[in-house]
């Protein structure tokens, strides 16, 4: 029988990591140096996070893999991280939208997930929140700013948004796993995030000027490991040196 | 994109009791990304726990040119210096 708790732990895990290397390719390109660092830092949040699920994925799973040997020695099928995540960064618009999406979805996430009856997920949850709650303003912000900005960045912010709309779903879907877990108190219940996700995108839209939310059909899959072409190419740049060298340490 | 966005100076206090220093300077559109900016550049070792910023072009500054009238009046005043007293070995951090 599957090890649900694994699952779930790995879940979070691949969704913060995934994100956490994608915001890192900005290094030394974003628009400015200022903006540079700042998409670092919740780079490094994100990793920093995954570092903590996957740890913790690891010893539930009990067959001596680490997060270091889940992050970099998995294949791309058996990754568990939602769609959106592993989405180009296309230009800052299009990084900006996925931030905001994911981030006020993850941030309504962990301030349940803090009340966790599995110790070790409300410990993880409660010291990452506060690191989410600061990347759903920041993106916040910058959805605003561009949405009520000149022509260029509105029509770039609104180009960024129609990409992500069909990820939207699957971060609300529920599965064997998660039912499995609600039922004990430790996960949180997908479904039961959406009008909280649902009424902060449409305050921050509506602040900005932008179009209000229109889902259309979802793509949905990734946690059962059916993700787009681009996530295989984003996990052969983070694991071909520890592939590569197997044993190397720092 | 970076001429567009105004200078901001950067003041950061690194614990309660102590004033803000100026730490440096930041590009930004406004004041709230300034501050964010502020945080992300200034603060990720965990340098302060207040920050403020300030647009560089409202700060009125002093003209290097007239340093001597402005400054050099002080320089024959050491009995400004407090360096004259003894202090009693109970206070402390002075």
């Amino acid at each position: 029988m599957e090890n649900v708790l694994f699952t779930y732990a790995l879940r979070l895990g691949d969704d913060s990591l995934v994100l956490g290397q994608r915001l890192s390719e900005w290094c030394g390109h974003a628009p400015t140096i200022e903006v540079d660092l700042s998409l670092a830092n919740v780079a490094l949040d994100l990793v920093g996070q995954a570092q903590l699920f996957l740890g913790y994925a690891g010893e539930v799973e009990g067959k001596g893999r680490d997060a270091d040997r889940l992050a970099f020695h998995r294949d791309v099928l058996a990754w568990t991280n939602c769609l959106m995540v592993e989405q180009p960064n296309g230009d800052f618009g299009r990084t900006i939208a996925r931030q905001f999406l994911f981030s006020t979805w993850q941030k309504a996430l962990f301030d349940k997930l803090a009340l966790s009856k599995d110790a070790r997920l409300a410990e993880i949850a409660a010291k990452a929140v506060k690191e989410v709650a600061y990347h759903a303003d920041l993106a916040a912000e910058w959805v605003i700013r561009l949405g009520d900005g000149t022509e260029e960045s509105r029509t770039r912010m609104i180009d960024g948004l129609d990409w992500h709309w069909r990820f939207v779903d699957e971060l609300f879907q529920t599965d064997a796993v998660t039912d499995a877990l609600v039922a004990e108190g430790v996960a949180v219940d997908p479904a039961s995030l959406r009008p909280v996700f649902e009424a902060r995108v449409a305050a921050v839209l509506a602040e900005a000027g932008l179009p209000e939310m229109k889902l259309p059909r979802p793509i949905v899959g990734g946690r059962k490991g059916h993700h787009s072409e681009h996530l295989g190419h984003m996990l052969a740049v983070m694991q071909h040196i520890p592939r590569t060298y197997p044993e190397a340490v720092w | 994109m970076k001429t567009d966005w105004p200078l901001w100076e950067v003041f950061v206090r690194a614990r309660g009791g102590l004033s803000h220093r100026h730490a440096g300077s930041v590009h930004a559109p406004d004041a709230t990304i300034a501050l964010r900016h502020a945080r992300d550049t200034y603060t990720r070792r965990m340098e302060g726990v207040s920050l403020w910023v300030v647009r560089s072009s409202d700060i009125a500054a002093s003209d290097p040119e007239q340093a001597g009238p402005m400054f050099e009046p002080a320089e024959t005043k050491i009995y400004r210096h407090p360096t004259f007293y003894e202090l009693p070995d109970a206070v402390k951090h002075m």
